[in-house]
């Protein structure tokens, strides 16, 4: 009936995940250090949807759904963060923000 | 090879690449591009695994809305490109490397170890139903009714946060 063994859909993901755990430690912009912040959201939402209709269920999309709404609530207040730190310090170089340091 | 298998190559590719692309871009602005395609991908991708609502979603929330809040932020600061993509310190390239296969290589080894599909295989009639925004929403307002008032009031105080650190002087 259906050929694609969930594995697919977790390898793709794990690997998704990789890729932005990746870009989290080389990247220094803030905002795409943001952007791959997102991108790992997103391979663990694909792991429950994958899993949520693997197993007939819906309760897996309706945590995707969760996940989008505090996304959205991270990158709106994440955002201002930046902003409010670029209007200080005129950067969102990372090595270059450091007030918290000494 | 039948067609879904086709499609989900076309699109697994097209979510893999444009990943790595995002990474690999020095310019923030080329980097929030690929990240849209990437979102398209997963939208198609969730459209194959038949969750109808959570691929609408997915375009509308993450590849319009925040994509457009992410993109509005880069053009507001002009950062410009990276003069260099990598840290100037050289050990966390490699600290970067060694985490990204330690990660990469546990999620593997744990998704061949346990190996779900040996006893999960698709429902498709059942994920057919449960995918459909009637069934989401009914669930939503009836099983998950603390949850979802619990989600409005955090998008709230998002908002109020939000407003209060970029207003310019805030005492």
């Amino acid at each position: 009936m259906n050929s694609i063994p969930i594995e697919y859909y977790l390898i793709l993901s794990a690997f998704m995940f990789t890729v932005g755990v990746t870009g989290v430690l080389i990247r220094r912009n803030a905002i795409v250090i943001f952007m791959c912040v997102e991108l790992m959201l997103n391979s663990a939402n694909l792991t429950m949807v994958a899993f949520s209709s693997y197993l007939g269920q819906s309760a897996g999309q309706i945590f995707v759904f969760f996940v989008m709404t505090v996304a959205a609530a991270e990158a709106a207040v994440g955002l201002a963060i930046i902003i409010a730190i670029f209007r200080n310090k005129l950067t969102v170089n990372i090595d270059e923000i450091n007030i918290f340091k000494w | 090879m039948n067609l879904e298998l086709i499609i989900f190559i076309v699109l697994a590719l097209t979510g893999a690449i444009s990943a790595v692309g995002m990474i690999t871009r020095p310019n923030p602005v080329i980097s929030a591009l690929f990240l849209i395609f990437n979102f398209f991908a997963l939208a198609g991708l969730y459209l194959l695994l038949n969750a109808q609502f959570i691929s609408i979603v997915q375009i509308i929330v993450y590849a319009g809305a925040i994509m457009v809040l992410f993109l509005f932020v880069i053009m507001l600061l002009r950062t410009g490109e990276e003069p260099k993509l990598f840290s100037e310190k050289k050990h966390i390239k490699y600290f970067a490397i060694v985490i990204a296969v330690l990660v990469f290589v546990q999620l593997g080894y744990l998704i061949f170890y346990e190996a779900p599909s040996e006893y999960i295989s698709q429902r498709v009639q059942q994920s057919m139903e449960a995918g459909t925004i009637e069934n989401i929403g009914q669930q939503l307002y009836t099983t998950y009714m603390i949850p979802f008032e619990a989600a409005g009031f955090l998008l709230l105080a998002a908002t109020i946060g939000a407003l209060v650190l970029a207003k310019k002087n805030f005492e």
